[in-house]
Formats: C-alpha cells, sequence, structure tokens
C-alpha cells in the first residue's frame, strides 16, 4: 500500500457516506429517525421493504422506469448505430453542422422543454405511458449516442469495410455480420450510457407520467408530501434505486473509463 | 481518418434526424411562439414581439438567478476539474483495486437526480441527519435550511459528491492510454515527477480534460432537480438557479411569455459557450 492511495481512498470513503446514511435510514423505524441521532438502526425492521414490495403503486413504479429506461435505450443505439457509422466513415453535405446540431439536444435544459413536451406528448396521445418518457429521452441520449459510437467507430481502420466489399458483401450483410460484431464493446458502453442518462433524469420523467406509468424515484416525492414525512420509506425506496446502477456498472467496468472518454482516448 | 465524400451517407442520418428534429424542433418552437405572444388565457393570443426579451433582460431578478448559476458553475468547475485530476493521478493504474475503485466511484453517477436530493436531504439535516449533526456537534452553527451559506455549501458539497468521479474517469481514462516508453524516456532524462505532470501527462490529458469541462459545464448550467429537492431554491431565493426561476414562472405562475423568452435567452447563453468549447476541442484534434 502506497502512501498516495490514501487519496483515493478518502475519497470513496466521502463517497459512501451520504450512501451509508440512505440505506441505514430504509433498516429504521419512522419513530427512531424523527426521534434522535443514531448513527445505525437500533430497532431493526424490514417493514419499509415490506410495504413497497406489497403496495403495488410503489412496486410498479420500478416496473415503469425499467421499462421506459429499456425502450429508450434500444430506440437510442438502433437509430444511432447507422448515422455514427455515416459520421464516421463519409463526408457529406452539412456534416459538421449536423453533427454539433445533435450535440446542441445535450446541451438543451431539461427545464425548458418540459413544458412543451408535456403539451406534445399530450397532442400525440402518449401521455403518461412509457413511450412518452422513452422518446423525450431520446432527446439527450441519441446525439450522447452517436457521440460514443461515432468515437469508436473512427477507432476500426477503414481497409475493414474495404476488404469486405471487395469480399462482395452488400453494406447491410456487412454491417451486421462484420462491423457490429467488432465494436460490441462501443455498442455496450453506448448502451450503457443511455440506460445512466435515462435512469437518472427525472425533470421529464416526472412531467410526462401522471399514474400508469409513473417511475420509482417520482413516486419518493409523493410520500413526502401525501403521506407525512416517512423518512424510512422514502430511504427504503432511494436505496432500491441504487440497485439497477450497480448491477450495470458492474458489467461495462471495464469498459467504463475508456467510454467516459467517448471512446476517444 | 480521410473520409470519402458520399451524398447517400444522409439516408444513414436520416433516422437520427427524424426522432431528434420531432423531439427538439417542435418544442422549441412552441417555446419561441411564446416568447413573441401575449395571452389572456383561454388559448387566446396575439403578437408582442420582444416585450419579453426586453422585460426578461432587464429583469433583476432574471439577473440575479443568472448570476447565480454563474457563481455555482465557476465553484464546482474550480472543484471538480483539479480535485478530479488529482485523484486519477493517485489511482493504482492495474492491479485488482482498479475495478473496485472504478465500480464504487461510479456508483454516484447511476443515481436517478431526485434521489440525490432527497439522499442530501436527510444527510444534512442539523437534527436528524449525519452530515448536519456532525457539523454542529464540531462546532458549527450548520442549518442549511434556514443559512444561505449554509445551502450554498451543501448544494456545492452535493455536486462535487455527484460529479467528480466523471472527472476522474475521464482523466484515468486519458492517464491508461499514455504509453509507457514516455514514462522510460523521462526517467532516463532524470525527469522530477512534477516535470512529468508537466509536459507529458498534462498535454496528453488536454482532450479528456476538455470533454471533462464541456459535460460539468453543460450540465451544471442546468442543475435542477438535485437542488429542487435539496433546497427548493431557497431560503428565500439563495439558491434559485436559472432552471429552477423558469420552472416557477413557468409552471408556477403560468407567465408562459416571459418563461418562452427566458428560455431562449438561457439556451442561446448555453450554446455560444459550448459553441467555444466545441471549436476548441475540435482545432486539438485536427491537429
Amino acid at each position: 500500500m502506497r502512501k498516495r492511495s490514501i487519496v483515493p481512498i478518502l475519497y470513496i470513503v466521502f463517497l459512501m457516506l451520504p450512501i451509508y446514511w440512505l440505506v441505514t435510514m430504509s433498516f429504521k423505524t419512522t419513530n427512531e429517525i424523527l426521534g434522535g441521532f443514531t448513527p445505525w438502526p437500533q430497532n431493526f425492521t424490514l417493514d419499509s421493504y415490506r410495504k413497497i414490495f406489497t403496495d403495488s403503486t410503489w412496486y410498479m413504479g420500478y416496473v415503469a422506469s425499467i421499462e421506459y429506461v429499456v425502450l429508450n435505450t434500444i430506440v437510442s443505439v438502433a437509430v444511432a448505430l447507422p448515422a455514427a457509422y455515416a459520421f464516421s466513415r463519409y463526408r457529406f453535405l452539412g456534416d459538421k453542422h449536423m453533427f454539433f446540431w445533435l450535440l446542441t439536444n445535450r446541451m438543451a435544459p431539461a427545464a425548458v422543454f418540459a413544458l412543451p413536451f408535456y403539451q406534445l406528448y399530450s397532442a400525440v396521445g402518449l401521455f403518461d405511458t412509457p413511450w412518452a418518457v422513452a422518446l423525450s429521452h431520446t432527446l439527450f441520449n441519441i446525439p450522447l449516442a452517436v457521440w460514443i459510437l461515432e468515437g469508436f467507430m473512427s477507432g476500426v481502420p477503414k481497409e475493414l469495410d474495404e476488404t469486405a466489399y471487395v469480399d462482395g458483401y452488400s453494406f447491410p450483410r456487412f454491417f451486421v455480420k462484420i462491423f457490429i460484431p467488432t465494436i460490441a464493446a462501443g455498442i455496450g458502453v453506448a448502451c450503457f450510457f443511455c440506460f445512466m442518462f435515462s435512469w437518472v433524469e427525472m425533470l421529464l420523467a416526472k412531467t410526462l407520467t401522471a399514474v400508469a406509468a409513473k417511475p420509482i424515484a417520482a413516486l419518493m416525492t409523493k410520500t413526502a408530501s401525501t403521506s407525512g414525512y416517512e423518512l424510512g420509506l422514502l430511504a427504503a425506496a432511494g436505496t432500491l434505486t441504487l440497485i439497477p446502477g450497480a448491477v450495470v456498472i458492474y458489467f461495462v467496468r471495464n469498459y467504463i473509463a475508456k467510454g467516459f472518454a467517448l471512446g476517444r482516448v | 481518418m480521410n473520409k470519402t465524400v458520399n451524398q447517400k451517407a444522409w439516408l444513414l442520418v436520416l433516422p437520427v434526424f427524424l426522432f431528434v428534429a420531432f423531439n427538439a424542433i417542435i418544442p422549441l418552437m412552441t417555446v419561441v411562439n411564446y416568447s413573441v405572444q401575449e395571452t389572456f388565457g383561454n388559448n387566446i393570443f396575439s403578437w408582442s414581439g420582444v416585450q419579453w426579451f426586453q422585460e426578461v433582460l432587464q429583469s433583476e431578478r432574471f439577473r440575479a438567478s443568472l448570476g447565480r448559476q454563474i457563481a455555482f458553475t465557476a465553484t464546482i468547475l474550480v472543484i471538480e476539474i483539479p480535485l478530479g485530476l488529482a485523484i486519477a493521478l493517485a489511482m493504482p493504474r492495474k492491479g485488482p483495486w482498479v475495478s473496485v475503485c472504478l465500480v464504487l466511484m461510479a456508483l454516484p453517477l447511476l443515481i436517478p437526480w431526485n434521489v440525490v436530493g432527497s439522499m442530501w436531504n436527510v444527510f444534512a439535516l442539523p437534527e436528524i441527519g449525519l452530515m448536519g449533526r456532525g457539523l454542529n456537534a464540531l462546532g458549527f452553527d450548520f442549518n442549511y435550511t434556514r443559512q444561505p451559506g449554509d445551502a450554498w455549501f451543501t448544494i456545492v458539497l452535493m455536486d462535487v459528491w455527484h460529479w467528480t468521479s466523471l472527472v476522474v474517469l475521464l482523466c484515468y481514462a486519458g492517464l491508461v492510454a499514455i504509453p509507457n516508453d514516455y514514462y522510460q524516456a523521462a526517467k532516463i532524462d532524470g525527469a522530477s515527477a512534477w516535470a512529468v505532470f508537466r509536459f507529458i501527462q498534462l498535454p496528453k490529458l488536454k482532450r479528456v480534460l476538455t470533454i471533462a469541462i464541456l459535460l460539468r459545464f453543460m450540465d451544471s448550467f442546468m442543475i435542477y432537480t438535485e437542488v429542487q429537492v435539496l433546497t427548493g431554491g431557497g431560503p428565500g431565493s439563495s439558491t434559485t438557479f436559472l432552471s429552477i426561476d423558469l420552472f416557477k414562472v413557468a409552471l408556477g405562475q403560468f407567465d408562459l411569455g416571459p418563461a418562452g423568452a427566458m428560455s431562449i435567452v438561457y439556451f442561446l447563453i448555453i450554446l455560444l459557450l459550448s459553441w467555444v468549447f466545441y471549436t476548441l476541442m475540435m482545432r486539438n484534434e485536427a491537429k
């Protein structure tokens, strides 16, 4: 153990403290939480979790979240793949402007779009469905997926394409059979990022849903207002939202650093 | 890579164009519409020209929110970028601990933003939260729901907690990509640790650092959910950043005209600054 590894260790401890506090609170009773300061649960209880897993408005919030996140990831990456290929291989009229225009959508503040989105998705009859949230999240996820995939694709030498065409492959067949397997890591990373940003975004998800497709994290605000201040329940719901993220990170752990650099190191 | 000219490539981009156009152009036009019209309810609109823009640009309130927003973004950039870089430099390059470090560090990035807000809300509560209680026990008079300074401190700390890992991961990716020969050459020349950092690592990290600054700038300028859940813009309006103010105007008071004008000014500011960053980045790449 060298001296300088103290820095990452301290940093990780700092990261874990609020998480520890949230998790401990989920095992306390509301009385204990409000009654005073206890560093760990005195009366260990699973009541909060029991309530979440037996009340359908709670656990359906989970299902709704997963549903729109998965839809969004599939749509974003599927649409971004051919576009990223075009940007990485060809020069065409307005390509640079198009690329920057796409990126501007990653920069658009969700607060600006919330109200127009509400009107737009109500008008097309998608309000309060997972599709509304999934499609609205493509606003920032498609540009991001294009950016990441373009980075990974630019790392693949062009000779691969040329050899395949000489061998008589048509473009679609080459793309599916040879190119996609070659950049599989890049696709994994792009999926991870789409999942991540769709999973954490709450402003649009909340605005575009009412009852049927309300995401789990948005339900937490409800507990704070309707049933008093049930902190234990709030903490349990919060703790449960950490799990999908942790699982997904575990799968991409070896590519995560390169992915954050958008595939261009 | 030298690219060939091929106009048919547009066909490959078309699906992306359609999706993003549906999501970006229609809502943006709605906002533009609001910003130049006067409404009397009942969906009756009349032309009002640039009235709302003048009003927004001259209003004290907008300037105050913009000032707070700039102060916030500047603060977190000044803290997160050097801190992230320092942590990445101190991280082990190989071995079993690398994965563990990366997974633990990435965890805050995967937490829904309102959960981040709630988590810090309960963590910093002066009576029952670990941090609030701890600070008070150490003799600080800490109460983020009453004192603006404490609210700022909590929000900045929350953002550092939430996003420094992004900078760490980017810098780490850049550092691992530096070939070992560079370090060996530096060793032969007897270069100091500072010289290695200044003349090898920093130039090689220029690219990832630009991405980090660009992403952190954009995202911190748009911050809404975390702050809304943590402080609701208070106490008073001491932590009312642009997005929060915009939401108050648009949905709280339903002043669509000013909200539209404000949205456009807001978006243009982000666009302009991001364009500057982007051009810088692309110029680096071209070299």
